[in-house]
């Protein structure tokens, strides 16, 4: 395989440059192929003493990396400066969404909390909050994720596990006790029952009197990540893209600062997806959830503003960087081109990002700490909107105080001490950087016209597509690692005989789930039964009859009804999903 | 006892889920890598209840279980499935653990009767060769 890959690796550039460039070259570039091409044989001399250290030179995720790129390449990619970079703040974004980048206003730092109950996740939000945490981010409890209550059997050992466990309206009135909603912005990652827990949140904000146009934060509402990729799924398809619809239609109408879906290409990538096929598959996605709203009769610059883009940020620092400029450019050209958006905020791709969880060791957990540096100044550097540092312990458990800290120091050292978020797009302009954004859009794009003819994401999640192109990816990268073709620090190079793991984690009991039990058992008790039954026949009377579930919803989660409830109703109307046990 | 996988049949091998816990790309990768390595391989899917993995790995009448949960509920689910097994008479099938296990509940997992426990790092060919080595014959 290795002498293949050589071959063909060998004469990209020069090749590319007789057969694709422009018919016209201009005489400084001409000149510039001349004295490249010198330079190259003193190169292959220099190389006598000096072999490479390897027969090929990739990114992480297999691009083709090569040693030095001129002008000339540019020229040979087609790249045009003011119509594929421009100006930050303008059409086509490549260098950024805001004019003035960082020195306006610094990323949003948002840490992802969450663990055991709401009232020890409050105090977790509370400690960050207080540490110069600018946002919060909420994690919740896999049975909270997959519509189940802490007391059902399904989720037994589950709850408070991964995330915060949240069954009814009194827990989410726990988990914000004390922090004005008004005056944070809060992020939720829920998907399939999102629907629900949006419902909660906003109840919770009107029960502090904050007014709607006040009411700031994301709902991760991304379900059709979770087919392909994060797995926490409830309702199939379709009905489930039309709870996401529900949702953008209501928030567009009554909560205008809303991010209505944070369309996630982090978990894209975490299953084993490539850098390509994390922004393709996301920017698809989002194609769908378009799609979706104008079927529903929804204008493209009513919604298409609130919806926020999510990815992963590899330990690649120029792949990952190519990718957060090609994301924004794609998407703007898209949103522009075909679907005809006007409005300069639909065009715009604003992004959260988090370090990649999977790039993270058991071995020698210290050294997470530096990939996460890195992984996070290529974030920056990519200019993210918002920006969650992975702690050291969370390939371990969930992350101990202490550890959150380190993480979230991480971004201050690099917004305060650093010197980068002076300098808009700092690597905009390097001929390299410009090139892998270029090919990265390429490649993006190849796969995304796939997707258009299978008949959209929705189709090709059908026929599974997406899911065995990242399962074949995952396979690759495996056994590039247990060939060393990749290497990962500790795992499978500069080895250490550990006896024993050295840091302290954080373990969550089964009083938890005990506490979360007992609390459930209490409101079943003490709720009026009349009201929450009635306000789940009309969830029910309103899905079978195809309206919008938003308003019935509200009205069941103020009237105690809960997370299961609410699911539960709705299994029989929309039927429940299964995945074959295909690998 | 060992085999020795050019004179017996192939090592049946069920690759179960347990829990709600999504993250299947270790299991994926693992069902395959043992493919590959010449085993009978039976993928659950997603989100199996004890019973639910039990019922298949008696029915599939498996040598080998790997379950892969990386949720922090192995202390619940486990101990489930090796009291389902033993209720249905699967007393001999090797049980594999991988995936999100701190170091500290590795002993209790293995006195109850797992027999290995794979964590973040382990190679495909370690669990490989585990189950060459260790696998009981089946007639």
């Amino acid at each position: 395989m290795r002498v293949q890959e050589k071959k063909k690796q060998k004469k990209p550039a020069g090749k590319k440059l007789r057969n694709s460039g422009p018919s016209k070259v201009s005489p400084s570039i001409k000149k510039i192929r001349e004295a490249k091409a010198h330079w190259e044989k003193r190169l292959t001399q220099s190389e006598t003493s000096a072999p490479p250290r390897s027969v090929k030179f990739t990114t992480l995720s297999d691009m083709d990396v090569p040693l030095l790129s001129t002008p000339a390449d540019l020229e040979a990619e087609g790249f045009d400066y003011l119509k594929d970079s421009g100006f930050p703040g303008e059409y086509p974004y490549t260098r950024g969404v805001q004019r003035n980048m960082f020195r306006g206003k610094l990323w949003t730092m948002r840490q992802f909390a969450g663990f055991a109950s709401a009232e020890d996740t409050n105090k977790r939000f509370k400690l960050l909050l207080a540490n110069g945490q600018t946002g919060l981010s909420t994690a919740f409890d896999m049975p909270t994720l997959m519509g189940y209550d802490a007391d059902s059997p399904r989720g037994k050992g589950e709850v408070g596990k991964c995330g915060v466990s949240v069954s009814s309206i009194l827990d989410m009135e726990s988990l914000f006790q004390g922090i004005p909603l008004g005056e944070v912005t809060t992020s939720m990652t829920i998907n399939a029952p999102a629907i629900v827990l949006l419902a909660m949140y906003f109840a919770v904000a009107e029960a502090q009197g904050v007014p709607k146009a006040k009411v700031r934060g994301t709902l991760q509402n991304d379900i059709l990540k979770e087919y392909i990729a994060q797995k926490e799924w409830i309702y199939p398809v379709i009905p489930a893209v039309g709870l996401v619809t529900d949702t953008i239609e209501y928030c567009t109408r009554h909560y205008p600062n809303w991010n209505t879906v944070s369309i996630s290409g982090y978990h894209i990538r975490e299953a084993g997806a490539t850098a390509v096929q994390e922004l393709a598959f996301t920017l698809a996605d989002g194609l769908a959830y378009i799609d979706s709203c104008l079927a529903r009769g929804l204008k493209i610059d009513e919604f298409a503003p609130r919806l926020s883009f999510f990815f992963d940020v590899h330990n690649d620092f120029f792949e990952e960087i190519a990718k957060f400029r090609a994301a924004r450019r794609i998407w703007a050209r898209l949103m522009r081109e075909r679907y005809q958006a006007k409005d300069p905020k639909s065009w715009m791709l604003r992004t959260h990002a988090q370090t990649a969880g999977v790039s993270l060791t058991a071995q020698q957990p210290y050294n997470n700490i530096v990939r996460v540096t890195v992984q996070a100044l290529a974030a920056i550097l990519g200019g993210t909107n918002s920006l969650h540092t992975n702690s050291m312990d969370e390939t371990l458990a969930l992350p101990t105080d202490e550890a959150v800290m380190i993480a979230l120091r991480t971004q201050q050292i690099i917004a305060e001490e650093s010197g980068v978020a002076h300098v808009a797009d700092p690597f905009g302009g390097s001929y390299f950087i410009e090139l892998l954004t270029s090919r990265v859009e390429k490649a993006a794009l190849q796969y995304i016209h796939r997707i258009d003819e299978m008949g959209g994401m929705i189709k090709a999640i059908e026929k599974g597509f997406p899911q065995a192109e990242i399962a074949n990816s995952a396979y690759h990268f495996q056994r590039q690692l247990e060939t060393k073709e990749k290497v990962m620090v500790g795992v499978n190079k500069f080895q250490m005989k550990e006896n024993k793991r050295s840091l302290n984690t954080l373990y969550i009991d089964r009083t938890v789930e005990q506490n979360q039990i007992q609390k459930l058992a209490q409101l079943r008790r003490s709720r009026p039964s009349e009201a929450h039954q009635n306000a789940l026949r009309n969830v029910k009377e309103s899905a079978t009859a195809g309206q919008n579930l938003m308003e019935p919803i509200l009205s069941a989660v103020k009237a105690h009804a809960t997370l299961q409830e609410i699911c539960d109703t709705l299994r029989p109307v929309f039927g429940e999903y299964r995945e074959s046990g295909s690998f | 006892m060992a085999n020795d996988s050019a004179t017996l049949q192939k090592i049946r091998v069920l690759v179960a889920k347990p829990g709600l816990d999504g993250h299947d790309r270790g299991a994926k990768v693992i069902a395959r890598a043992l493919r590959d390595a010449g085993f009978e391989v039976i993928y659950t899917g997603l989100h199996q209840t004890p019973e639910m993995i039990v019922n298949a790995a008696v029915q599939e009448d498996v040598q080998v279980i790997g379950l892969s949960i990386l949720s922090g509920a192995h202390n619940a689910l486990v101990p489930e499935i090796i009291a389902g097994l033993k209720k249905d008479g699967l007393t001999d099938a090797l049980l594999l653990v991988g995936g999100i296990i701190p170091d500290e509940d590795i002993p209790g997992l293995k006195a109850q009767g797992v027999h290995m426990v794979f964590t973040p790092g382990a190679s495909l060919q370690e669990v490989v060769d585990y189950i060459r080595t260790h696998a009981p014959a089946r007639a």
